[in-house]
């Protein structure tokens, strides 16, 4: 794909934060596209895992937020696990999925940080995940309101589904993790 | 055999029928596992997605519950098993994640609990042997396509399940169980995972290539180890048939399922009421050994 450099001075340094994020060494990619061959998405997708680090690379700026692969990455790991040089392109993508919800630079299908929100609030108050609760939140905020409504009654009558969360968990440990003012800068070379 | 068993969130709502089926496979075979009291989530894919600390907190947390034991760690769910696997390695490997956890959980942990998948337990605990000589029924050559996924087996080296290209574990079981596994190229590919709800588009779309090959194979029915898999692989077929115009019905059930067949195990008590795509005709083939 035809990367686009822009010349206008970029705020911040995407790739010094993607490093520190990620603890990938971005340079040492060699550009041999294997990731982008087994990428899972790869038919899906105009933006491939070699494409992303060549960005980088470039240092194309907050124009990588705009790569569809960023949201629609489904963490398989294939890209990290044949990767010669040991790149662990997951971390990368998450790292940009980080900076991306920060930036609010993230527009795209599904939405995936809604997804994400609704989920670990129902961990925070429940210490375990309320499925009802979190497609509850997650289809408001995405106006998905009827998508897969032919399937609920299918997975109530199942079982497949709980109508209540669980109370069992001990929220310990949780309490004290989302207590934590969330701190997104720590590094793995720190 | 004692282990400390997390269950994931999973095992209360959409996986219950795995639940049931590792709790009762483990009773016929002496396994005892000791549900990890107040258990929390492992922040799964929306953790790590969101934040660091959090992602390796969330399982850590449990990893101490599980260490307070002193038992070794059993997991179901492959996306459970695989953060507690990344928990475990960052934490070992790197002193300043490890401080930093400590600081959040306000409790130190040491990246020690032995962290196994029940597969693992049956294989490379039991071992295939003393597995063989407890079934009681045969799968009587039923043609079973295995189907690993990418969380169990990658990467490797954090991991440590299996070859992460063709792994044979389950094949393994398949085969004692007297069934046929199929050799087919589709065992670790994605199925789209963690977007069953938010791009429903894409798991149809690699749900619909995974049932493809296992069809093409001569595949009578599907066994997985991991409860998105699962879910994907079972209840998309309605809606890959929308779209694809693709009619599998093809029984997607967890290997747990089909080992408590073959240990006798009434099939309601495995949840096989639960599948989408009725097991049917697999529990119909499965006869006394």
């Amino acid at each position: 794909m035809a990367i686009v450099i822009s010349k206008e001075k970029q705020a911040g340094n995407l790739l010094t934060d993607v490093q520190k994020l990620s603890g990938v060494d971005i340079s040492s990619c060699l550009q041999c596209k294997k990731c982008s061959n087994g990428c899972a998405v790869s038919g899906m997708t105009t933006t491939h895992p070699s494409d992303i680090i060549r960005m980088l690379q470039l240092n194309v700026g907050d124009k990588i937020f705009d790569s569809d692969l960023v949201w629609m990455c489904a963490s398989c790991e294939t890209c990290y696990e044949r990767c010669p040089m040991k790149i662990n392109m997951a971390e990368v993508l998450d790292a940009l999925r980080v900076i991306s919800v920060q930036k609010n630079a993230s527009k795209q299908k599904g939405n995936v940080p809604l997804f994400n929100r609704s989920f670990l609030r129902t961990v925070k108050m429940f210490g375990r995940t309320y499925d009802i609760g979190m497609i509850a939140a997650y289809k408001l905020g995405s106006a998905s309101l009827l998508q897969d409504t032919d399937k609920f009654p299918m997975m109530l009558a199942k079982g497949k589904i709980a109508l209540t969360p669980s109370f069992h968990a001990d929220k310990k440990y949780t309490n004290r993790i989302f207590g934590r003012k969330p701190d997104n800068t720590q590094s793995k070379n720190s | 055999m004692k282990y400390a068993y997390y269950p994931g969130c999973s095992a209360e709502s959409t996986a219950r029928d795995q639940y049931m089926s590792v709790n009762e496979v483990a009773k016929a075979l002496n396994i005892e596992l000791i549900e990890i009291k107040g258990w929390t989530c492992c922040g799964s894919t929306p953790a790590h997605q969101t934040n660091k600390n959090m992602s390796i907190a969330l399982p850590a947390a449990n990893l101490l519950m599980a260490k307070k034991t002193g038992l070794d760690m059993v997991v179901f769910c492959a996306a459970c098993y695989n953060r507690m696997k990344v928990a475990n390695h960052e934490i070992q490997n790197n002193p300043a994640i490890r401080k930093e956890i400590a600081d959040t959980l306000g409790e130190d942990y040491d990246g020690s609990v032995k962290v196994l998948h029940f597969v693992e337990v049956l294989v490379k605990e039991i071992g295939i042997k003393k597995l063989k000589s407890a079934f009681t029924h045969t799968l009587d050559g039923l043609k079973v396509a295995s189907y690993y996924g990418c969380l169990l087996v990658r990467p490797k080296g954090v991991t440590q399940f299996d070859d992460p290209e063709n792994p044979t574990l389950m094949d393994k079981l398949i085969t004692i169980m007297g069934g046929e596994m199929i050799d087919w190229p589709h065992k670790v590919e994605c199925c789209g995972g963690g977007f069953a709800l938010t791009r429903t588009d894409i798991v149809v779309d690699l749900s619909n290539s995974i049932l493809g090959m296992a069809e093409a194979s001569g595949a009578q029915c599907m066994a997985v180890a991991c409860p998105m898999c699962q879910i994907n692989l079972d209840m998309r077929q309605s809606d890959i048939h929308k779209a694809k115009g693709k009619d599998y019905n093809l029984p997607v059930v967890y290997i747990t399922q089909l080992l408590g067949l073959c240990l006798g195990i009434e099939p309601k008590k495995l949840g096989m009421d639960k599948c989408v795509v009725s097991p049917k005709p697999i529990i119909e083939l499965v006869k006394m050994a």
